[in-house]
């Protein structure tokens, strides 16, 4: 049966039935347990299934991470939480240097089947540190799998397949949509196939690839271009590392215009991969030049400042009618 | 709980077992000073960071481990792995970067690794080892088998901050690690009269709650005994522990480390006066015929001899093996 499902909500549901489904599944992070985590998506676990499975740690992100590491080598399933995306620059090392490096550099001999979620993105005035948009650090570390939901559907068909999962998974979870979109989910479990973009909406004149927040207010932008004969097709892209490419190019050789809307600064990062992908690959099908939308090259501002700083729909819109009218 | 300072007696430990230990020491000796020798070849791939000087204490902390008990280890990793029994032409062909290695060439040896005898990585992040012992030991702690987790780490490795929310986190969650910190008084080329603050690497331990004892690392026996405590008290549900021992490293920070800031006197006075392999033969006088030291250290010599005529003609890893195990499922 389906039932109307906050994203929250969603990662509770799916941390539970990969908590059932496993027994070397573990929670852990700074108010986790107890307390059901700071922003509430850990509720109910720890009395579920015992202080030993789902359980609180210092404020120590890199110890945190070093557990993690620690217990995936011998047999476990961790789930550490980082509490705000910012707080990653604590443990890059156990991140980006152990944990994405291990299965690789120990021959295939040491597995490291860990889920580091974590939340990210502007526009609810934590500001910086806690806002940030961290994917473009983790999305250059060869053996790390980056992904992000942008629906309470795919938020819990997502992190089961991230814990099912034998592969290290960066599991970003975005703060605006944490409880601003409800779903009707199904109860039981299903998973989202942790390397593939979807298709969100058909169209034909263009092509607008995007991701978590962004994703819908491209959704949203795609409604309100229709009215002016504009049909967009809209591509969310789910994986962050890998990218699926195949399903952008398909789209691109269709449609033969794209916009690529990040709300990440615009260096060295997702939007920049994807449009380099497309230029290697696919660029005698477009008809214009690639667009793109992003954040400036500047640091998260603070609080007041945060909505001009961030790109949005009206961002996307503009973009779209430069490309489609060139 | 106070850890033992006063070395073990000779006397309480088997002849197998100090045979074995010797054993152990004299691999690692044998095995360290040829690799100095190799590596002035051009042959060996990568940095290599050599242990001899420190054999007492890897192998007076393994001597009371089992295979299912945990270790994390250092960039000057070799004689940790065969203090806990790591196949030394496992080892040997790693090093060469050999496809049969340890880690099919792909770690070197920085990063040798065997699972089967609870080596979960030497690492190139000097206080590498505790965060992730810490969390082996969590594992220890639900298998409920009494198993103890060590995380070797130096003075060097001793200053940086993972080490720190290592030792808190273990003590908040109570668990079997021991923290062995080996102090050879040197984090690459700067003093550790210099680098560490309080000049006191297990007086720190006290702030964390945890209990703490300095021993010489040189003499196998007083790192023994105050392993042997440690190890208990994490079997018995006591929690974790810090042993800091004193040692000193025989050749430089890394293989081609011109060796700066000692003099050559000082280095042949602690070749004379702190060779862990003579102070054990002083120790075990009357116990054990010289001669059969002699022997294992002969025997030493020679599987040293045949791993590294081996892994020098093994093959290597094929270019494809450089795209394969980044992702699992990849």
């Amino acid at each position: 049966m389906a039932k109307k499902k906050t994203y929250i909500q969603a990662l509770t549901e799916g941390l539970d039935i990969a908590l059932g489904e496993d027994d070397k599944a573990l929670i852990f992070g700074e108010d986790v347990g107890k307390n059901g985590g700071v922003f509430r998506t850990t509720v109910g676990l720890q009395d579920k299934y015992g202080e030993d499975r789902v359980f609180d740690t210092p404020l120590a992100e890199s110890g945190i991470m070093g557990l993690a590491v620690g217990l995936a080598a011998t047999g476990w399933r961790p789930i550490p939480e980082i509490q705000f995306g910012g707080f990653n620059f604590e443990p890059m090392d156990q991140i980006c240097g152990q944990i994405a490096r291990n299965h690789f550099r120990f021959g295939g001999k040491v597995k490291m089947p860990i889920t580091i979620r974590t939340p990210f993105g502007g526009g609810t005035h934590t500001a910086e540190m806690h806002a940030d948009n961290i994917e473009n650090y983790f999305t250059s570390t060869p053996g790390l799998r980056v992904v992000t939901p942008s629906n309470p559907y795919d938020a819990k068909g997502l992190i089961i397949a991230a814990v099912e999962s034998d592969d290290p998974v960066f599991f970003m979870e975005n703060l605006k949509l944490y409880r601003s979109m409800k779903d009707e989910i199904p109860e039981e479990k299903y998973t989202v196939p942790l390397d593939k973009a979807k298709v969100v909406r058909e169209g034909t004149d263009v092509t607008i690839v995007s991701y978590s927040w962004m994703l819908n207010e491209s959704l949203r932008t795609a409604e309100k271009l229709a009215a002016d004969g504009i049909s967009a097709e809209v591509i969310d892209l789910i994986s962050l590392s890998p990218i699926d490419t195949d399903t952008i190019f398909a789209s691109v050789e269709k449609t033969h215009r794209v916009v690529i809307a990040q709300e990440a600064q615009k260096m060295a990062g997702v939007g920049a991969t994807v449009a380099s992908e497309i230029a290697e690959n696919v660029i005698l099908s477009l008809d214009a030049p690639i667009g793109r939308v992003a954040a400036p090259d500047s640091v998260y501002p603070f609080a007041q400042d945060e909505l001009t700083w961030m790109p949005n729909g009206d961002d996307i819109e503009a973009k779209v009618r430069e490309i489609v009218a060139f | 709980m106070t850890l033992s300072t006063a070395p073990a007696a000779a006397q309480d430990l088997s002849t197998d077992q100090l045979l074995e230990a010797y054993r152990r020491m004299a691999k690692i000796r044998k095995f360290e000073q040829r690799l100095h020798l190799e590596n002035q070849t051009g042959d060996i791939p990568g940095f290599i960071h050599l242990y001899a000087g420190e054999e007492a204490t890897a192998v007076g902390v393994c001597m009371n481990l089992k295979d299912t008990d945990y270790i994390g280890s250092t960039h000057r990793g070799h004689g940790h792995c065969i203090a806990k029994g790591c196949d030394i032409k496992g080892m040997m062909y790693e090093i060469f970067g050999k496809q049969d290695g340890l880690c099919h060439g792909k770690g070197g040896s920085m990063h040798i690794a065997d699972l089967s005898v609870g080596m979960l990585g030497a690492n190139g992040i000097v206080g590498g080892a505790p965060p992730l012992a810490t969390g082996a030991a969590l594992t220890a702690k639900y298998l409920g088998n009494h198993g103890v987790s060590v995380a070797f780490s130096g003075d060097g490795g001793s200053n940086q901050g993972t080490v720190f929310e290592a030792m808190n986190m273990a003590v908040v969650l109570n668990l079997p690690v021991v923290f062995v910190f080996e102090n050879n008084g040197f984090g690459e080329a700067s003093g550790a009269d210099y680098s560490v603050g309080s000049k006191d690497v297990a007086g720190r331990a006290a702030g964390f709650g945890l209990p703490a004892v300095k021993v010489d690392g040189t003499d196998f026996f007083a790192v023994y005994e105050a392993a042997k405590d440690a190890v208990a008290l994490g079997r018995s549900g006591g929690g974790p522990s810090v042993i800091e021992a004193k040692n000193y490293r025989w050749f430089g920070h890394f293989e081609g480390d011109a060796n700066l800031y000692r003099t050559k006197e000082q280095i042949e006075e602690i070749k004379r006066d702190h060779d862990p392999l003579k102070i054990f033969r002083s120790k075990v006088e009357g116990l054990i015929d010289m001669a059969e030291l002699d022997k294992i250290e002969q025997e030493a010599e020679q599987e040293v001899d045949e791993s590294v005529a081996e892994a020098r003609a093994a093959a290597e890893p094929t270019p494809d093996q450089l795209t394969v195990d980044v992702y699992k499922n990849y």
